[in-house]
């Protein structure tokens, strides 16, 4: 890798009150790749990628995009790095007061790179690209079951074409094949359209069709990060008990205590 | 000794507590309204507010002025002398009305109505981290959400306190001259010789801070509620509390400022 990262996140560190949850980050992420991140169930991984989105102010640390901390430039500049990221929230996060096609095409009209029309357009094809018809872009979203919801909101965080993408459980609440589809979309804007991701799963199988790495948070750090391929038998013993569900293991241990 | 401190101690947290609130309101609605000089201004949305907190609190207000109006005649009847009846009346319904009653009771209608809409809408999507999604896909949230509701506000009450004005006169009108037996043209007359431009205007001035305050206490809280629906909950009442006070304090200082010279 001779490229610098696209993301370089240093040493970084959040605490809610006196709740420690991320204690020291470090993560890269190279371009034209994407990286799986997994973990336990409230170890800080959204609360991750908000920080980098700048949602969430970190305490401590650095995060680089295109090799330009974005946490020490000016809030304008720092604005139009983060513009080149599409994120999928963890809840979907759709626009209640749009209808689907607005939600979809929000990112293309709010940069005026498209009338109306061709908006629409390009969104119903986004639309047909999660496996929706078209005709459900003029539902409204509470119109939708949750995991219409889903593709929906990974269609527009997909729709702008964004440089960056961040999926937050991208196939959680989907039956498997729908899942599968959805990796393939995944995939396929890294391989074709050359973008960034960085996808939180719980999902192993989904894991290893998506990422070409994957880092594992453990108590506020990353325990272990290499390729996704060698997930189910890293020889780490934090990770193998997640990736296998195990009982038994040095997670549990922590919990009994 | 000991105690006597801390009960200081208190009342200075809670000073400065209010003092930092008092900023961040004051930030806030500086923020909102900065951005209106700033491209890209949302039409479509300034309008629906507009419309939101004008047009549809226009039956609330209506209604209310037009009671007002009815009872402020009523009332004045009764007690004012027999002997100039007409004319006191007149004044006093068309001075109550215009300075004080139109702009006070359209701006607590409408917090009720509109300020404590803006909270919960703004607050739910604050919650369901719509308001961060928003930031995501290249738009303001402060300049797509607050600002156009500022200035709905801002402009709208003026436009409902006039109507209500009118209305608050008329609803005086119809009690003097068909319950009390006035005679309407010397009515007409004597409310047209009393009310003066002063009278109007600075009640419309009332009404475009009272609209401001609303719109601001309503984004405020709705902007930064936090917590499930019990945040939501909590930030509408605050909304409405907050505006409906400050209503009423703004409308003594803006009194003094006109009026007692
Ligand atoms: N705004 C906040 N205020 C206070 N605490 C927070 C906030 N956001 C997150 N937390 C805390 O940070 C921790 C990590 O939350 P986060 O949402 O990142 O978990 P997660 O790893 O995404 O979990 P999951 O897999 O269940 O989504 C949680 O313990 C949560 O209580
Ligand atoms: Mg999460």
């Amino acid at each position: 890798m001779t490229d610098t990262p696209k993301i370089r996140i240093r040493g970084l560190r959040k605490a809610f009150g006196d709740k420690l949850v991320l204690d020291g980050i470090d993560l890269d992420v190279a371009p034209r790749t994407s990286m799986v991140v997994i973990g336990g169930s409230g170890t800080g991984k959204s609360v991750l990628l908000k920080c980098v989105l700048g949602l969430i102010e970190p305490d401590a640390g650095s995060i680089e995009i295109d090799g330009q901390d974005v946490l020490r430039m000016d809030r304008r500049a720092a604005e139009q790095q983060r513009a080149r990221i599409g994120m999928l929230f963890q809840n979907g996060a759709l626009f209640d007061s749009l209808p689907v096609w607005e939600n979809v095409a929000f990112g293309l009209l709010a940069r005026h790179k498209t009338d109306r029309r061709h908006a629409r357009a390009r969104a119903e094809e986004v639309l047909g690209q999660v496996g929706l018809a078209a005709s459900v872009g003029a539902l409204w979203p509470s119109e939708l079951s949750g995991g219409m919801q889903k593709r929906v909101a990974l269609a527009r965080a997909i729709a702008a074409q964004p440089d960056i993408l961040f999926f937050d459980e991208p196939t959680t609440g989907l039956d498997p094949i729908m899942g599968a589809v959805i990796d393939n979309l995944i995939v396929d804007c890294v391989k074709r359209l050359g973008s960034t991701a960085v996808a939180i799963t719980h999902d192993m199988a989904s894991a290893r069709r998506i990422g070409d790495r994957a880092a594992m948070i453990h108590k506020g750090r990353i325990v272990w990060e290499g390729p996704a391929t060698e997930l189910m038998d890293c020889g780490n013993a934090v990770v193998d008990q997640f990736t296998h569900g195990r009982h038994q293991g040095p997670i549990q241990m922590e919990l009994r205590r | 000794m000991n105690r006597l401190l801390d009960g200081v101690a208190a009342i200075g947290r809670t000073l400065l507590g209010t003092c930092r609130l008092t900023g961040r309101i004051a930030l806030f609605g500086l923020d909102g309204l900065s951005n209106v000089v700033r491209p890209p201004v949302y039409g479509r949305l300034c309008l629906h507010a507009f419309l939101d907190i004008g047009y549809y609190s226009l039956p609330v207000v209506a209604l209310t002025a037009v009671f007002t109006g009815m009872v402020l005649a009523l009332q004045s009847a009764t007690g004012l002398s027999r002997f100039n009846a007409e004319s006191a009346v007149a004044n006093l319904v068309v001075l109550s009305i215009t300075r004080e009653l139109g702009p006070v009771l359209a701006g607590l209608m409408v917090a009720g109505r509109a300020g404590a809409a803006m909270a919960a809408e703004l607050g739910t999507m604050r919650v369901t981290d719509q308001i961060d999604a928003l930031s995501t896909l290249s738009t303001n949230p402060m300049k797509y959400l607050v600002t156009p509701r500022l200035l709905g506000g801002l402009l709208a009450l003026p436009l409902l306190v006039l109507v209500a004005d009118i209305l608050g006169v008329l609803g005086g009108f119809v009690i003097a001259t068909v319950k009390l037996g006035f005679n309407a043209e010397v009515y007409l007359s004597n409310t047209l010789d009393f009310v003066r431009t002063d009278d109007v205007v600075s009640g419309l001035v009332k009404a475009a801070v009272f609209g401001f305050l609303v719109a601001l206490m309503g984004s405020f809280n709705g902007y930064n509620s936090r917590g499930g629906a019990q945040g939501v909950g909590a930030a509408t009442t605050n909304a409405v509390v907050s505006a409906s006070v400050l209503i009423l304090a703004f409308d003594y200082v803006l009194t003094e400022l006109f009026f007692a010279r």
